[in-house]
């Protein structure tokens, strides 16, 4: 671990009160503590907003695990976080069938609109990251774009001024 | 029906008659409409007698094996000495593909009725529904129905969860699938042992997908019988079968028809065909794992599983890409590949290694940078590619090379001349 033991006093659990409660329901889905990995994970994230290397231990003590585990999960899957991220979190879809339909020009359009400037980068308002995704399920109505948890479908580059108004 | 548009009258609507119908998301609207009768004349029956009606009714697995579905349950042990599980694949990732989100969307309480269904089948006490995590809305309004669903105490003694993936495309094989819910990394298991005999936290486990298990109740209230003859070309391919289709058409979404239908018509009649003053140039069936199929395959291509193998791809997940004259095949390739670099678990070499290479060939192809023995190597690693891992993703990457080269040599060849503008791509 990185985290300095100052840095580890300053450090404010996750898993307390009503969160360790929303834990203790997970638990019950499984027959092992392992098997909860994902959904603390995800509970880790909505509360810190990212997966830090100190939440990685603390998701690794409640859960029984080592934190070099608990690492090797989260970097596996791409939707946890291992740095922070803007206000608005945007996945844009650019994989063929999106691409055919003009996917790339809408990644264009957000990446210079929100002034995040490069895919996987933050704005200098701390307001926007704009990452380009495979697949996102949603072929049909290209190009899908994923901001925060709002699925928006159909996104054209026209309809990208309206999207960084909604949510600025 | 072709959600977001209107039904089309060459359509067979079963699992898509609700589609864009909010109350039969509802457990009361669900009701209304017959729902959940099938479970509970189920629940009342022994589950071999359950499994003999999948069987007879010839359902095979929509997620793209196309395995007999009835076949698969009955391979679950007989005599019940530990638990078994059931996993409900929602992780519908395969590019081209988008049916299951739109079950979820619209008739949540389909699937979970067919999910409490096969539980009592198998004997599973216990089943997960492994949702990807990019679905915020399909896992909302799935999150509600089963809450409803449990309110109303329609499951019996069967216990149903749901899983959020965290995006990785891989924990769609089934394998990788079960390590996921047990909190690991997504890597595809060595199959022997397969699931039926060692899945699941080491337990009996049965794998199925979204729209294979939101069939079952139908074919339980109407019958085998009937669902055997929802057949239009070969009688081992039965029932209606939810297409989506994507790509350089003039009406895309989901479609239902009855298997054995001509791709032509889809393509054509019910998605309107490519945009005004564009021609088909190409077009992968069944997801972007399977070959491309040319203008002329295209056109004369039954939609079923041995239709689609006879030109020389698979009927897959049913996800149609389609490709206009205005498609740069070389690129679109090259897109593919990426994908599947990226999503590659990298536990086999000949995956990790030959996605990643595969991808760079083709970027540096295109960006006029292409060595004259290229092809030949692209070839040579797809023959490498195939066969020798672990899972398919591997041979899933090598698909659109080898046809795409065999089909479109010429686009690839005018890269390597010079003769088109280079694509700075990477």
């Amino acid at each position: 671990m990185t985290h300095s033991v100052s840095h580890a006093e300053d450090y404010q659990a996750v898993f307390t009160g009503k969160v360790l409660e929303e834990l203790q329901a997970v638990l019950q889905r499984y027959p092992t503590k392992q098997a909860a990995l994902l959904p603390t994970l995800w509970i880790a994230q909505r509360e810190h907003g990212w997966i830090s290397d100190r939440i990685m231990a603390e998701v690794a003590e409640v859960l029984g695990l080592t934190p070099a585990y608990v690492k090797g999960v989260v970097t596996f899957y791409t939707m946890y976080h291992q740095h922070p991220v803007g206000k608005n979190f945007v996945q844009v879809c650019t994989t063929s069938p999106c691409n055919i339909c003009g996917a790339e020009a809408v990644l264009k359009a957000l990446l210079e609109q929100t002034g995040a400037g490069d895919a996987g980068a933050t704005s200098p308002d701390g307001k926007w990251t704009i990452v380009e995704v495979e697949c996102l399920g949603a072929c049909g109505f290209a190009t899908p774009v994923l901001v925060n948890d709002d699925f928006i479908e159909s996104v054209t580059p026209e309809k990208v001024p309206d999207i960084v108004r909604k949510y600025r | 029906m072709g959600f977001p548009h209107k039904p089309h009258p060459k359509e067979t609507v079963v699992l898509s008659q609700y589609f864009g119908d909010a109350e039969a998301r509802t457990h009361k609207g669900w009701v209304k409409r017959g729902g959940y009768e099938a479970l509970s004349q189920v629940l009342k029956m022994e589950p071999a007698a359950v499994t003999d009606i999948v069987k007879e009714s010839g359902l095979r697995g929509r997620g793209g094996a196309g395995f007999p579905t009835g076949l698969k349950w009955s391979f679950m042990p007989k005599d019940k000495k530990r638990p078994h599980y059931l996993c409900v694949n929602a992780d519908e990732s395969e590019p081209g593909t988008f049916k299951d989100r739109e079950i979820m969307r619209w008739t949540p309480h389909a699937l979970l009725e067919g999910t409490a269904i096969a539980a009592h089948a198998i004997r599973a006490e216990v089943a997960y529904i492994y949702i990807r995590g990019e679905f915020t809305e399909p896992w909302t309004i799935m999150e509600q129905a089963l809450a409803d669903a449990n309110a109303a105490g329609v499951f019996g003694k069967i216990k149903v969860y749901l899983h959020r993936g965290a995006g990785a495309y891989i924990c769609g094989e089934e394998t990788a699938l079960m390590n996921s819910i047990e909190g690991k990394r997504g890597n595809p298991r060595i199959k022997p042992p397969f699931p039926a005999a060692a899945g699941l936290f080491g337990m009996p486990t049965t794998i199925n997908n979204v729209e294979t298990l939101a069939a079952v109740p139908h074919i339980i209230k109407r019958g085998a019988a009937w669902y055997k003859g929802l057949c239009l070309s070969n009688p081992k391919s039965t029932g209606t079968k939810l297409f989506s289709v994507c790509g350089h058409v003039q009406r895309p979404g989901n479609y239902e028809v009855t298997m054995g239908f001509p791709l032509k018509d889809l393509i054509y009649d019910m998605c309107g065909g490519p945009p005004a003053g564009r021609t088909l140039k190409a077009c992968i069936p069944g997801g972007s794992s399977v070959p491309i199929l040319t203008r002329e395959e295209t056109e004369a291509c039954l939609l079923d599983y041995e239709g689609v193998v006879e030109k020389g791809s698979m009927l897959g997940s049913g996800g149609v890409i389609v490709f206009d004259d205005s498609a740069d095949m070389v690129y679109q390739i090259m897109r593919l590949t990426k994908f599947y670099a990226h999503e590659s678990c990298a536990q086999c070499t000949q995956c990790r290694e030959g996605t990643a290479w595969t991808t760079k060939i083709l970027e540096r192809l295109l960006g006029g940078q292409g060595k004259t023995n290229d092809l030949d190597l692209l070839l040579d690693l797809a023959e490498n590619m195939t066969g020798k891992t672990i899972c398919v993703l591997s041979d899933s990457c090598a698909a659109p090379v080898v046809s795409g080269i065999k089909k479109f040599r010429g686009e690839f060849d005018a890269y390597l001349a010079g003769k088109r503008q280079p694509v700075m791509v990477g």
